[in-house]
């Protein structure tokens, strides 16, 4: 009996135990994944969302003055336990959610909205939330899934000198919710350009894609574009470099293009492309911040080797503009201690221009930014990189350029309209500015 | 002393064929079903209604519909994450289709449905046995996975196709939804499986539960002396299914709130609540409530002590958790490979004879 | 010949090869049912821990590097350049036995007469705790799979097909993965030294006897412990095969222990007791799915191969409940 109650008793104080942090820091709870199918994917990412903010309190003493704290909740990927991540940080002062899981950002649009946290789903989610009327928590500046495709064919069309008429593309994708979005707008936009659309779903996990290249193979598509993630990219790549598809004529998404997803297929993946909404390698002034401040002082998340990495970079701009959306809160309602509240309309009025990339450290790392409260979604801004092989580096050919507004925003519109009508939700009033 | 049988006289059969006829056993379930009912409601917050208690009854439910199947009519089955699916989507259709329907019609009549796929994958078990039928209900499993990822119908054509759920009521009270109150939603998976429990711990007391268990013991031998294989058989799927088809229904529309297929009803939901079952006790009611109780609260715990209690670093804390688990898990069955429950009833027996154990 | 026949050929090929791939890993399981009527959910995360200490071996990993870093304040990562990787294998194997004689001392040893059901629990208590020391041992990155295997299109295949559709039509030959046959005849390689062993071989007789019945073959002196330790470190071993094959392929990581799923139709197809069952039925599901999915797959949205692989296995059970090549069920009462 004594056991039982002593067992008792330590499940009770355990389920209780929520890391406390002392209440003035700025609280920036992350749901990573470290673990499952996708946790090498997701581990990158995480690493670079805490060393930013561990940079910012080693260096500059935090945000404003106010230290950050990056409470981590393993989620594995899985909505459930992203749900009760949500439930165990929101109540410590959560300033935003970054899940990195487009099934947990809809399991959760719904909760921030009603909590009043913003949530920054950057370059995942749910893409209509770049209409700011609508979603009035949710960000997901500066890139969305559609954004990506309509930059995808853009290039292919300027590969093409402009001209896609006749031209086959196929679409592999991940045959989940992240996979199925960006149907619709290259619907659209083979009806525009006049290209043919073929689709071609993956199951989860997607290791045996045989049937899939071989079609590809039969078929000779002009241009085949990948919506992958985890495994499934390493077995794409490396069937397609087997099947000898001309690789600078295979686009992915940018979460078909970390290092993790071309290194495998080492030679063969040469050549091919990914779009991306930020800059690559290590090359920044701020990774001699990094090394200083946090890697050898022995406070990197990680082990410290995936500093630089494609998903390590864009984890630590998910951390630079939650900092800076911060800081602009602070500036905004005058107060060192935001509140969720605050932190919306700080992210709201984020404005990031290149002269501040430069003072961060990240001249050129991306777009310039600018939300406002109709756009959620900022500019819309991608750029196309490619894998050098042999030197084991993506590299950017291309500038930043800006999507294809016009069908992009008719199908945010109608897409958001349609959520809006659902659950009966009326628009945000913009007109206060 | 402490846990008396003897000296509990009853003077009627209807007093003797109670639900629970031990007076202690009955003071027991009141008290735990006033302080769940009377007592929670007051105290609860968002943390204990969406990471403790709602995940609890949610699987409790699909526990204690495996554990029909399983547990007494043994019948192994993997295809549980499918049945919830067509329990979530059931349900989805429902309310987007009638939406002033009460909720609990909602929720039972997901069960229903659920029932009669259940039966259609439960024919193979006439012939198919053992581990053969476990990997045989896969084929629910994924396919029912696959149908439901596919058909735009099911999902109502939204361009992602994941499902959300509507904000709907019980009498007024909103259950589902982000504004639905915690204590709203808790009550209402509450009396849920108060009342199928309650139904569950009848069922298999009586003649259509000692069927299943004769199938279970021995099948030809139960053949023999008269059960008839099918009705037992197809009568547990139907159950099984109508049970895990309603906690689908309510993980989807109101725990998560929305769902995506492959992800929310996948293999290792089917893993899960089969773990829930062994853990917690094969032909055991209370088993299920024990298991789900133990898969659910102990990982939290873990993370929560582990992250918060330790400050390891992020990584190493989620590898070695799963280590731990992994490893409490072998522990567990090899110190008592009869679950939970039966833990319950050695606890009993000792209580029984306290203070003098010899 | 046109075009579409050789297709259909093309197809056939790639779902044999598809299908010794699977039968890899169904190997694993058939041997540990036989010898001891477990059913060994933790194949697949045996393929992806073997993989793992390979591939650490094979760049001279220092294991469980971050946590010593973590714990000691130590900054270790490799010990070297790595071995060559023959040597690597070995110590691979050498890890692979250790396990199986752990595994055996602390946990099996324990759960001997118990149902079925709870040991299938308890190796899949074992996946998690595998799944979780393999990244803590070794990182949970994803790591290149290098053993020299060749990979990729056969081009000879290509040119001599490439003539044979008839005149005019569009047809740029037949396609097979080099990698794939090199699987398949690995896997031939296998199972001949696996039967082999097991005839003419005194340990081998002693693991079919185990099969037979293990009471009559502990009257007769065989250690029931010693059987299971060989047999869970053969398992190992075919693991280690499933993993680097599997592993050249997407790399190795996590997703690598989800090849047992597709284990799991090859299985029951072929029996679990038979190791010619477990290749039979591999090729079977390997080119049933293909061709359903290069049929009709299109027709009806495609990704079909992850269920019409276990419906398939379903419709071959209610012919025969046992599989193929099972052991006939005999009840009594």
């Amino acid at each position: 009996m004594k056991l039982k109650t002593l067992t008792a008793a330590v499940v009770a104080a355990g389920l209780l135990v929520t890391s406390v942090p002392a209440l003035a820091d700025l609280n920036f709870p992350m749901l990573s994944y470290r673990t499952g199918a996708y946790g090498a994917n997701g581990a990158q990412f995480a690493d670079g969302y805490a060393d930013y903010f561990t940079l910012l309190n080693e260096r500059d003493g935090g945000i404003g003055g106010v230290k950050a704290v990056t409470p981590e909740c393993e989620t594995g990927y899985k909505t459930d336990k992203g749900v009760e991540c949500y439930e165990s940080t929101k109540g410590d002062g959560a300033l935003v959610y970054q899940p990195l899981s487009t099934g947990i950002t809809y399991q959760l649009i719904p909760k921030v909205t009603q909590d009043n946290i913003p949530m920054h789903t950057m370059g995942y989610g749910r893409t209509s939330a770049a209409n700011g009327k609508v979603f009035s928590n949710v960000f997901n500046y500066p890139a969305n899934y559609w954004d990506a495709a309509s930059v995808i064919v853009k290039h292919l069309s300027d590969v093409e000198k402009g001209d896609l008429k006749g031209k086959k593309i196929t679409l592999v994708y991940h045959n989940s919710a992240y996979g199925k979005e960006p149907i619709r707008t290259l619907e659209e936009l083979s009806k525009k350009h006049g290209f043919e659309l073929k689709l071609l779903p993956v199951d989860h996990p997607g290791q045996e894609q045989k049937s899939q290249w071989l079609q590809i193979r039969r078929e000779r598509p002009d241009f085949v574009i990948m919506y992958g993630w985890g495994v499934m990219n390493q077995v794409a790549i490396k069937e397609a470099a087997n099947i000898r598809f001309p690789m600078e004529n295979f686009v992915g998404v940018w979460w078909s293009g970390s290092e993790n997803d071309v290194i495998p297929a080492g030679e063969g993946a040469n050549g091919y492309k990914a779009v991306t909404f930020h800059g690559v390698g290590a090359d920044y002034p701020i990774f001699k911040d990094i090394a200083k401040h946090v890697k050898d002082a022995g406070k990197a998340a990680g082990d410290g080797s995936n500093i630089g990495k494609v998903l390590y970079n864009r984890g630590m701009y998910a951390a630079l503009l939650a900092a800076e959306a911060a800081a602009t809160a602070q500036k905004m309602h005058d107060t060192k201690d935001i509140t969720s509240a605050q932190m919306r309309d700080g992210m709201e009025n984020l404005k990031i221009d290149e002269a501040r990339m430069t003072e961060l450290g990240l001249p050129g790392f991306g777009p310039e930014i600018n939300v406002t409260c109709e756009n959620h979604g900022g500019p819309g801004l991608a750029a196309i990189q490619q894998w050098d092989a042999k030197a084991e580096q993506w590299k950017l050919i291309t500038e930043f350029v800006e999507s294809d507004r016009e069908i992009i925003d008719a199908l945010i519109a109608e897409d958001s309209a349609a959520y809006a009508k659902e659950n009966k939700i009326e628009d945000q009033d913009c007109s206060k500015g | 002393m402490l846990y008396r049988e003897a000296g509990d006289f009853k003077t009627s059969y209807a007093a003797d064929q109670q639900t629970f006829p031990l007076k202690l056993d009955r003071w027991f379930v009141w008290g735990v079903l006033a302080f769940a009912f009377l007592v929670v409601p007051f105290f609860i917050n968002d943390y204990w209604e969406k990471s403790v208690l709602l995940p609890f009854l949610v699987w409790s439910m699909a526990a204690l519909g495996l554990n029909i199947l399983t547990g007494y009519c043994g019948q192994l089955s993997l295809g549980t994450g499918g049945f919830m699916a067509v329990g979530a989507y059931a349900s989805y259709k429902l309310m987007v289709a009638f939406p002033e329907l009460n909720m609990f019609v909602v929720v039972i009549t997901s069960g229903l449905i659920t029932a009669m796929v259940g039966i259609g994958f439960g024919l193979p078990s006439l012939r198919i046995k053992g581990f053969y039928l476990a990997v045989a209900t896969l084929a629910a499993q994924f396919f029912l996975v696959w149908l439901f990822n596919k058909v735009p119908w099911f999902y109502n054509y939204s361009a992602s196709g994941q499902i959300s759920a509507p904000e709907r009521t019980v009498f007024g009270v909103a259950v589902t939804g982000a504004a639905a109150p915690s204590w709203a939603t808790y009550l209402f998976c509450l009396v849920l499986v108060v009342v199928f429990a309650y139904v569950a711990r009848n069922l298999t007391r009586g003649r259509l539960g000692r069927s299943w268990m004769a199938i279970r013991d021995m099948d030809i031998a139960a053949e023999i002396i008269g059960v008839s294989p099918l009705k037992a058989k197809l009568s547990a799927f139907a159950i099984s299914s109508f049970y895990i088809g309603m906690s689908g229904a309510m993980l989807f529309a109101v725990y998560l709130g929305s769902a995506e297929p492959t992800e929310a009803f996948g293999i290792d939901k089917s893993f899960l609540v089969l773990f829930m079952v062994i853990v917690g006790g094969l032909g055991s009611i209370l088993g299920s409530f024990l298991g789900a109780a133990f898969l659910i609260l102990f990982p939290v715990l873990m993370k929560n002590i582990m992250v918060g209690g330790f400050g390891w670093p992020a990584d190493l804390a989620a590898h070695l958790e799963l280590v731990f688990i992994g490893g409490l898990i072998m522990l567990f069955l090899v110190v008592e490979p009869h679950g939970l429950a039966q833990f319950w009833r050695i606890t009993k027996e000792k209580l029984r004879l306290w203070p003098f154990p010899h | 010949m046109s075009p579409d026949f050789l297709n259909v050929i093309e197809v056939i090929l790639n779902g044999l090869m598809a299908g010794i791939m699977y039968s890899l890993v169904a190997l694993g399981f058939v041997l540990i049912f036989k010898a001891s009527g477990i059913f060994n959910y933790a194949q697949g995360v045996m393929a992806l821990f073997a993989a793992l200490t390979l591939v650490g071996f094979q760049t001279g990993q220092v294991p469980f590097a971050h946590l010593i870093n973590a714990t000691f304040g130590t900054d270790v990562h490799h010990w070297g350049s790595g071995m060559n990787t023959f040597l690597a294998i070995l110590c691979t194997m050498a890890v692979m036995i250790l396990f199986a004689w752990l595994l055996e001392r602390i946990v099996l040893r324990h759960m001997v007469n118990q149902a079925p059901i709870i040991l299938f629990m308890t190796t899949i208590g074992l996946a998690y705790f595998m799944e979780g020391f393999g990244d803590l041992m070794w990182g949970a990155d994803i790591k290149n799979m290098d053993v020299g295997l060749p990979s990729g299109g056969s081009f000879w295949l290509e040119d001599v097909t490439k003539g044979w559709a008839s005149e005019g039509s569009e047809y740029y030959g037949m396609y097979i993965d080099v990698l794939d046959v090199w699987a398949a005849g690995i896997a031939i390689l296998l199972v001949i030294s696996l039967t082999l062993f097991s005839q003419y071989t005194k340990t081998g007789r002693a693991l079919r006897a185990v099969a037979d019945d293990h009471q009559a073959a502990m009257t007769v002196g065989i250690s029931l412990r010693s059987i299971w330790i060989i047999v869970w470190s053969i398992a190992g071993f075919v693991a280690l095969v499933a993993g680097i094959m599997w592993g050249s392929k997407s790399g190795v990581q996590f997703s690598l222990s989800l090849i047992a799923l597709k284990a799991l139709p090859v299985l029951i197809l072929g029996g679990f007791t038979s190791i010619p069952g477990a290749i039979i039925g591999g090729l079977i599901i390997g080119i049933g799915e293909k061709l359903f999915e290069y049929s009709l797959g299109g027709m009806i949205g495609g990704a079909t191969e992850n269920w019409f692989a276990y419906v398939l296995a379903l419709a071959f059970l209610m012919f025969r409940p046992q599989g193929l090549f099972g052991e006939k069920i005999i009840e009594r009462v």
